[in-house]
């Protein structure tokens, strides 16, 4: 079943990316470029039926195989509570190049850019550093597929075409992973921001994002009113980040 | 003829019937729904960013606060992403002590939800009896746990620790005479799992009980019969799991399809509905609650049959015994690295789903070789229920977007994270 599954899904892919059998079935790796196409012939090719889209997840591969800790040398301690160190804006060791995710399709770029600064908002670091997984599920076949499309870059703004026209659920979550990570989905027909505040700037779940955020809410008596001001927490690590 | 003026209306976020804090902006045209648009958020914690900033172990304890009215069942999606990732074998005795908390979890959800449910159309009595029978389910959580909401009682490779031998019991107290607490100790004599029988065998006259008041309710038929109508295909396509789905006639349910812990060798029925209508959903999840009593039995009859281990031996990922600790210095070592810095999973990524008492609960989780998830994701079944709310309430009446909001059985833990 599962074989004849992964023959009918590389039959409709054909050049445009290779099915990957892994942990948990298996999975598919596009470019942005083919990707609503892909989409329609996979939920509508008879050996794959995928009619249901069960997850649709953004991901930040800015900090990816990036540790807290050195762990290879012994005068190298880790204090608690020290201020959190800026993965981005700090030199970091590049992505492993035996990585199975460093080689998917548009997500290995030159690595020494990759980890530039990324304030500025200069177009050369946001290159492939975003993806999009979509869970896939087709009822009649009983089988999965997980395709992962990294997120090409549009006038400076990572960019993916909207599913929403192939699977209705894709709406909300759609809108989830543009307030969260700030990916644009072209042909999205309500791209408004869902899960924070109203009037809130950012994409928390970036890397570059600070776990305490930037601002905090409270009441002020004097204005009488709830005002935002400046996180006043300390960011800190508790249990420092290691890759063994 | 009186002009009838549309006019747009807030609905929540504080209102008893939002089920937490929905605030839902709809366009009326006279009592009728034109375009309902939920604005949710409200309970956004950040729990996915969280998790990323904390070793594996210590995020188990969210899973029980995003969907909490069925916290086990969380837990159980969470640590099966762990395990496939690790590598990692759950002992059997484990896997039927998750499948017997995973079926009270049901059990405890349904009976929130009918409690709820009800409360909305206008039956306040049902909230009452489904509180009676949660009661005894929440004992069984404290009973293992400690805890009778929050559990944190699975973990990758098993379970915390074994069932007890004893159940808490009543002391007599200013309110809480001699006669009435013998009385509530009546059932508390033996172990837990006599407990969990006793319970199984009261149970389905409990379920008899709420069907006595609701299922041939004439009050209630006309609330719920032909409201909020789904099609099979266009459940499938909205991305519907769990009872919505299966409400709509779709025998689909991951228990069934795609076996996870001892669920392969357990007997149960999988009850679907015809019309795709909230009263259909209604029968279906009734019917659930009859087949979660019948695994829990099941489950109680094994379990009572099979002594053994209740987690994997792991060095590095699970704790070793207390006896060995005190003796073996690797054993010591291992302890205190799993409870300083964790453990790291292989570079990798996986999915992994549990049928949920709403739908199908799913974790991805993208690790990159650290101690730290390198992305969590949790997939909530309500959160494409919800989005389906505008195509399910339009063209009906006010009143019906109560129901329908009861129908989806809606928790704002799991849609907002």
């Amino acid at each position: 079943m599962q074989a004849e599954f992964a023959t009918a899904v590389q039959a409709v892919v054909g050049a445009r990316g290779s099915v990957v059998a892994g942990v948990d079935g298996l999975s598919l790796s596009l470019e942005a470029s083919v990707w609503p196409e892909v989409a329609v012939a996979l939920r509508d090719a008879p050996g794959c039926a995928l009619g249901q889209l069960v997850d649709l997840c953004g991901v930040d591969f800015a900090t990816f195989g990036a540790g807290e800790w050195p762990v290879d040398v012994a005068d190298v301690g880790f204090g608690r509570g020290v201020v959190e160190k800026d993965l981005i804006q700090d030199p970091l060791p590049p992505l492993r190049g035996d990585s199975p995710l460093a080689g998917g399709a548009s997500l290995s770029p030159s690595q020494g850019e990759r980890f530039g600064p990324v304030s500025g908002g200069a177009s050369g670091d946001l290159e492939g550093r975003f993806a999009v997984v979509y869970h896939l599920l087709s009822l009649a076949l009983n089988v999965r597929l997980r395709v992962r499309v990294g997120c090409a870059l549009v006038d400076g703004l990572p960019t993916v075409g909207s599913v929403v026209g192939v699977w209705p659920c894709a709406n909300w979550y759609e809108r989830e992973a543009f307030d969260l990570f700030g990916i644009v989905f072209t042909g999205h027909p309500d791209l408004r921001r869902i899960l924070t505040d109203y009037g809130f700037v950012g994409h928390p779940l970036r890397k570059d994002f600070p776990l305490s955020g930037h601002v905090e809410v409270r009441y002020d008596p004097q204005a009488r009113r709830v005002v935002y001001v400046p996180v006043t927490v300390a960011p800190r690590v508790l249990v420092p980040r290691v890759v063994r | 003829m009186p002009e009838i003026r549309s006019y747009t209306m807030n609905f929540g976020p504080q209102h008893p019937s939002a089920h937490g804090v929905l605030r839902l902006v709809l366009e009326m045209e006279g009592e009728v729904v034109v375009r309902a648009d939920p604005h949710i958020g409200l309970l956004h914690r950040g729990t996915e960013k969280l998790a990323e900033s904390k070793p594996y172990n210590q995020s188990i304890g969210y899973m029980d606060r995003l969907d909490y009215v069925s916290m086990l069942s969380n837990e159980h999606g969470y640590v099966r992403a762990l395990e496939a990732l690790a590598g990692l074998a759950v002992p059997e005795r484990a896997q039927y002590i998750r499948v017997l908390f995973d079926e009270i979890t049901r059990i405890l959800n349904h009976l929130l939800w009918i409690g709820a449910h009800a409360l909305d159309i206008g039956a306040m009595s049902m909230f009452l009896y489904a509180f009676r029978e949660r009661e005894d389910l929440m004992d069984c959580y404290e009973a293992v746990s400690g805890a009778r909401l929050h559990a944190s009682y699975y973990r990758p490779g098993g379970v915390y620790r074994d069932l007890p031998d004893q159940m808490p019991q009543y002391q007599p107290s200013r309110w809480t005479s001699e006669k009435q607490a013998k009385q509530r100790n009546a059932a508390r004599e033996g172990s837990l799992l006599d407990f969990i029988e006793d319970f199984t065998q009261r149970f389905p006259g409990c379920v008899d009980e709420y069907e006595t008041l609701l299922t041939d309710n004439r009050i209630w038929k006309q609330r719920t019969v032909g409201i909020g109508v789904v099609s099979p295909e266009r459940a499938v396509a909205l991305g519907f799991s769990g009872p919505m789905l299966r409400g709509s006639g779709v025998a689909w349910d991951l228990r069934r399809t795609q076996p996870y812990a001892a669920y392969a060798a357990l007997d149960f029925e999988i009850p679907v509905g015809q019309q795709g209508d909230c009263y259909d959903r209604y029968l279906v999840r009734v019917a659930e609650m009859r087949e979660s009593n019948r695994i829990m039995r099941q489950c109680v009859d094994w379990l009572r049959a099979h002594p053994g281990p209740v987690l994997a031996q792991a060095p590095g990922l699970t704790p070793p015994d207390r006896e060995t600790m005190k003796t073996d210095m690797e054993a010591m070592i291992n302890h205190f690295k799993l409870f300083s810095e964790g453990y790291c999973l292989p570079e990798g990524e996986v999915y992994t789903a549990v049928e949920h008492p709403k739908g199908e609960f799913g974790v991805y989780l993208l690790s990159d070789g650290a101690n730290k998830p390198y992305r969590l994701k949790i997939r909530a079944p309500g959160f494409p229920h919800l989005a389906a709310l505008d195509e399910m309430a339009r063209g009906h009446l006010l009143a019906d977007v109560v129901a329908i909001i009861g129908t989806q059985d809606i928790v704002f833990g799991e849609i907002d994270r």
